[in-house]
């Protein structure tokens, strides 16, 4: 087939095109590193990279400064998010696919994607004005009534609970990471072989087995991305923590902790850090995010790429 | 001739933006924001040019007018003079506010100096301690732990605070120190002076600190503080002016001065000014920025009562306006 001057040039130009914009996104990534990296060198010179990420001391007013207290709230919040959160979306996605009846279904399901509609913002403003006093006046004094008096549990349920704390943070970031895992894990469930049901179904297999055998294990690799996309979104959120998490550069020792995630320091005290090195430790935060965040993504690439070959 | 004609329109385009909307830029405190965009406002029925403040904290003020990005920057904490030297900035005050505690408790207290430093510092710990007993002696103190409030993010109204502590508690200066950010040994952090107000109305026993403003728009339980006098202050405008007055500024050291724990039996201890940095080299802008406060000297103090800001007194304006004229803006 002949083709003239005109459309070869076209399609060259189209290839092209497509591979600048390809090629645009590893440039960004590595600019954004390399300008964190810059401007996160004086603290790194000042803390070696190893003491900072060790050390607790957050003093403005000394220049000291470590990731510590930052990096475990971070590290705390997502994981109590996810443990929260995960169950959750399991359940709703099972519930949506295969348990609701067909009206039930799409109303549901609307519903948990509404739940990510709403800007974090907002979940943190409904946080502090809704939530926080429901868990320090009446949830949490009831949680610590009963935990707090059991051996090993019971020191995480130590301190006044005031509803501003790392419990109630996860819990609202648990709720925004819900339409994440479950939509995912809905589309996957819908995906398994209707055939292999209906086969589990005629040997007599219950409902219930028949989700356990047959559907979940089709939708692992959909689960897990679920999980992953909603690991990203939790080390990331910033503005539905900062207003219930209290603000406090400690490690965090029980539920009822006072914390700081890196990201909630970084909004927080962004804009006055007038001196330099303090200016340049706020960076080694994000820089040290940046690589946590970069790091957990490959990790979760990899398992799905195994998951997948299974 | 055709070819001339869009660069004649281009030529007379960029003349006549140069001409219409002269635009001055500011940024910084949180503080004054809502007093200086009132001014703003004003100045430009009366005069067309426009004032645009951002309020992004008297850090990123500072850090601006350093990098000579805004045309002015502001500051609730004053830069020392060897500071505006190697900077080479300009600076001078434009108005008054105090920082009052608020407590959330049904009675009205008393609290003294030393008292707040330990509650602060996390030495007592609940509000029937026998020192805050001793002050109160007719109240019925709760045995509550007090949850103690202070502002997350870095602010000039943490700095005002901090350097009142400091000043009168060495054990304060010692283990904690000053600034717009601090090392807090117990409490939790708030955003902003809403935050803490929010934090103090809705946590029962709760002690925080605010602009005045704050206190009074959500007419929040504002205890007494014994000042340097001895006397048992409550936070008003008129305790607040009262500190003003007593202020010593003085344009040799470019009015570098906290006016916390001020003399005068009806002084409010932790008052503080705010103030304006210029860029020293930038003659003409700092002219046009100068001209604009001093509109807002002349005609200003009714907007600013009326937001609760303590005008400054008639002999520091002067004293201003003089500091101007030595330094070639006036």
């Amino acid at each position: 087939m002949k083709r003239g001057r005109k459309e070869g040039i076209a399609e060259r130009v189209f290839a092209a095109s497509t591979l600048i914009a390809a090629l645009a996104m590893p440039f960004v990534i590595a600019a954004i590193f390399y300008t964190l990296w810059q401007a996160a060198y004086p603290a790194m010179e000042k803390f070696s990279v190893g003491h900072f990420l060790i050390s607790t001391d957050w003093d403005p007013v000394r220049d000291s400064f470590g990731a510590l207290p930052n990096i475990s709230g971070t590290l705390v919040i997502t994981f109590l998010s996810l443990v929260f959160s995960l169950p959750l979306s399991l359940g709703i996605a099972i519930f949506v696919t295969e348990i609701a009846p067909n009206p039930l279904k799409g109303i549901v399901a609307t519903a948990i994607d509404l739940l990510a509609a709403i800007p974090s913002v907002v979940y943190g403003m409904w946080g502090l004005f809704t939530l926080s006093p429901l868990m320090g006046s009446y949830i949490e004094p009831a949680l610590k009534s009963i935990f707090a008096p059991l051996p090993v549990i019971g020191l995480l349920f130590e301190g006044t609970p005031r509803g501003l704390d790392i419990l109630t943070a996860s819990v609202i970031l648990s709720i925004m990471l819900i339409p994440y895992a479950a939509s995912i894990t809905r589309e996957s469930l819908l995906m398994a072989p209707s055939m292999v049901k209906e086969a589990a179904y005629s040997l007599g297999a219950t409902k219930w087995e028949v989700i356990k055998g047959v559907a979940l294990p089709h939708a692992k690799v959909g689960i897990l991305s679920g999980i992953f996309l909603s690991l990203g979104r939790a080390l990331g959120e910033t503005m539905a923590v900062a207003f219930v998490l209290g603000n406090n550069h400690r490690i965090p020792t029980s539920l009822f902790s006072a914390a700081s995630t890196i990201t909630v320091t970084l909004a927080n005290e962004f804009t006055e850090a007038d001196k330099e090195i303090y200016l340049s430790s706020l960076f080694l935060l994000a820089l040290i995010l940046f690589v946590i965040s970069f790091f957990s993504l490959i990790i979760a690439k990899f398992l799905l790429l195994k998951e997948r070959e299974r | 001739m055709k070819k001339m004609i869009f660069p004649t329109i281009l030529c007379l385009l960029f003349l006549a933006h140069q001409g219409l909307a002269e635009t001055i830029n500011g940024a910084g405190a949180t503080f004054p924001y809502p007093l200086y965009g009132a001014w703003a406002f004003q100045y430009h029925r009366y005069s067309g040019i426009k004032v645009n403040y951002q309020s992004i904290g008297s850090g990123g003020g500072i850090r601006q007018i350093r990098e000579r990005t805004v045309d002015f920057g502001a500051s609730d904490a004053p830069l020392p003079p060897d500071e505006l030297r190697k900077a080479r900035l300009l600076q001078f005050p434009t108005v008054i506010g105090g920082v009052v505690l608020a407590v959330n408790l049904p009675q009205e207290i008393r609290l003294d100096p030393s008292t707040l430093v330990r509650i602060y510092l996390g030495e007592i710990t609940k509000w029937n301690d026998q020192t805050i007993k001793k002050l109160n002696p007719q109240i019925d103190l709760p045995e509550r732990e007090i949850a103690v409030i202070y502002r997350a993010d870095g602010s000039g109204t943490t700095a005002i605070f901090t350097h009142y502590l400091a000043q009168i508690s060495p054990s304060w200066k010692a283990k904690v120190g000053e600034g717009t950010a601090v090392k807090f040994p117990v409490g939790l952090g708030a955003k902003g002076n809403e935050g803490v107000a929010n934090y103090i109305k809705r946590t029962p026993y709760a002690i925080g600190y605010v602009e005045f403003a704050y206190a009074k728009q959500n007419k929040l339980n504002t205890p007494f503080l014994k000042n340097r006098d001895g006397s048992f202050v409550f936070p008003s405008f008129e305790s607040l002016a009262s500190a003003a007055l007593g202020a010593d500024f003085s344009a040799k050291n470019h009015y570098y001065r906290f006016i916390t724990d001020a003399s005068g039996k009806e002084s409010w201890p932790i008052t503080g000014a705010t103030f304006i940095l210029l860029a020293e080299e930038k003659k003409e802008i700092n002219k046009k920025v100068v001209l604009f406060f001093d509109w807002a000297f002349k005609n200003g103090d009714g907007k600013a009562k009326e937001l609760t800001y303590v005008p400054l007194p008639e002999e520091l304006k002067q004293d201003i306006r003089n500091y101007w004229k030595i330094n070639g803006l006036w």
